[in-house]
């Protein structure tokens, strides 16, 4: 086992945990990331809810040693969670690379003894979670295919090494029977702020409900809907293969960016005056207020993205957006200037960061 | 257009109200309107599992595999209602008709069609049941009161112990 460690290195982290915000990847205006996330259990223990901590030890002890024979998993970092102080288990949750009840944010489930995550290059697997094992892969943009490779792949290696618990009727067994079967969901994070001004969201949402798809806010399961981004998923898990679910999951998505796309261009065509200054005036805000709340930051960053989205704002990277959105959460600006911040010195310190960035790396005034 | 409660945010709902003939308009943003209890259509849906498990408790309230353990955690179907999780992957077993009915529900099938799956190599990784299983098992089992499974695997133990190495 790793020994406990100060403070989180950041510069451990593969590429920081975070080459999915590049926005290198297919529609990456609209689609922040896609992920693609398998449940499994290692056989002969209890699940890791009803599991003592010397089970789960003992469980994460196997998969290390398995490891030697999981080439997707060379050179990875193991992260022991219940070794780290709650702030930098918080920033992990925040860059999206571990969940939040692995992390053990809430006060009523404190992080367990044994929870770990081994990072590696594209993928990453989350030990004694909810489930045993999740093995996850996060891609820029939409790229439902590219992230099922790399996780599908680490499925194979890792399940050749591990005995999965697999039932011959109900496939991959999983703690909550939601997850069971193929044990994959796949989701991408969408920005869809057209669908809200033009109040068509809510259709449009009942529609991918109807379709089998469900969503969810920024932070996956119980999260709220912040600055107009939303998760979209798979609902079920069994009674269809997995390349049935990502079909499916694909021709949803590609018909919710074609209605917000028809939605924009409604917006620009009807209010075009009445959205430019909306917009520049969320521009005018984040570039100089002195302080902002969470909830502010996103919905104004929501509005300069569609100001860059509707070339109203030029020289702004779709990166920097994507930047803005994980590193001016609270754990990243508390780690940015080395301390423990109050509320109100996190606002302070996120609209110093936000005025930074944008300073920095654009957003021209025409 | 403001909310009009937290006078912050965008207001998006927008409530007609008629108290005594008088007719007031509210515009209220997401949270402010979530917190007065208007339900909108943006609001996080409810994990499905609650309503249905709820659903399966009030149409099966004693049955044969209610009060049964699973031989390996000694989680019953009750655990399984009140906690909405399963102890291991015994108890897909253990709980078979019931799950099944369930995943149905869920999913609307109960049969895996995705990817099969082969236990490597069993004689090498599915080890056999060490002391330290089966002492975690049996405390387990006594904690929740499991004490037939708790017996068994009292014996179990004994005869490890005793066993020539």
């Amino acid at each position: 086992m790793t020994a406990p460690r100060p403070g989180l290195d950041l510069s451990l982290l593969p590429d920081g945990g975070v080459r999915w915000l590049d926005a290198s990847g297919p529609n990456s205006d609209v689609v922040i990331s896609t992920r693609i996330r398998l449940a499994r259990n290692v056989s002969g223990y209890a699940f890791t809810g009803r599991a003592r901590e010397g089970e789960r030890l003992r469980m994460l002890a196997q998969v290390r040693d398995a490891l030697s024979g999981v080439p997707s998993l060379s050179g990875s970092l193991l992260l022991r969670l219940d070794d780290l102080p709650v702030v930098d288990r918080q920033l992990l949750h925040e860059r999206h690379l571990v969940s939040k009840e692995l992390a053990g944010l809430d006060p009523q489930h404190p992080v367990r003894g044994g929870a770990a995550v081994f990072l590696g290059e594209s993928v990453g697997l989350l030990v004694n979670e909810e489930d045993h094992l999740r093995l996850q892969a996060l891609r820029s943009g939409f790229a439902v295919q590219q992230a099922f490779d790399g996780v599908s792949q680490l499925d194979r290696e890792l399940g050749a090494q591990v005995p999965y618990a697999f039932h011959r009727e109900f496939g991959f067994l999983t703690a909550c029977p939601t997850n069971a079967g193929t044990g994959l969901r796949a989701s991408v994070l969408i920005h869809l702020p057209g669908l809200v001004l033009t109040k068509e969201i809510g259709k449009v949402l009942a529609g991918l409900q109807q379709m089998g798809l469900t969503y969810r806010g920024l932070y996956g399961e119980g999260s709220e809907v912040v600055g107009n981004f939303f998760q979209l998923s798979n609902q079920t898990t069994l009674g269809r293969s997995e390349e049935e679910l990502q079909d499916l999951l694909v021709r949803v998505v590609r018909h919710v960016i074609e209605r917000e796309e028809e939605a924009r261009r409604v917006l620009v065509r009807d209010a075009g005056y009445i959205i430019e200054d909306k917009l520049w005036r969320a521009y005018g805000t984040l570039r100089y207020a002195r302080s902002l709340s969470f909830d502010e930051a996103m919905n104004y960053l929501s509005g300069v993205r569609l100001a860059v989205g509707l070339k109203l704002i030029a020289g702004l990277s779709v990166y920097t957006l994507n930047k803005l959105l994980i590193f001016a959460q609270s754990a990243h600006l508390a780690h940015l200037e080395g301390k423990g911040l109050t509320d109100s010195e996190t606002n302070l310190a996120r609209a110093r960061y936000v005025r930074q960035v944008l300073m920095s790396e654009g957003g021209g005034v025409e | 257009m403001l909310c009009d409660n937290c006078k912050e945010r965008d207001a998006v709902v927008h409530l007609t109200r008629i108290v005594d003939n008088a007719v007031s308009q509210l515009h209220l943003c997401e949270k402010c309107a979530a917190a007065k209890g208007v339900e909108t259509t943006l609001s996080v849906p409810q994990h499905p599992l609650g309503d249905i498990l709820q659903a399966v408790q009030q149409q099966a309230t004693t049955t044969s595999e209610d009060a049964a353990a699973c031989a390996f955690c000694g989680a019953t179907a009750r655990d399984f209602r009140a906690t909405g999780r399963l102890g291991c992957p015994h108890c897909y077993d253990a709980m078979e008709r019931s799950l099944r009915e369930l995943l149905r529900r869920l999913h609307g099938s109960s049969r895996h069609v995705g990817q099969r799956y082969e236990t490597p190599d069993t004689h090498v990784v599915e080890k056999p049941d060490t002391l330290h299983d089966l002492r975690d098992r049996l405390r387990r089992a006594v904690e929740s009161e499991q004490f037939e499974v708790a017996a068994e695997l009292r014996d179990r133990i004994k005869a490890l112990e005793t066993e020539p190495v």
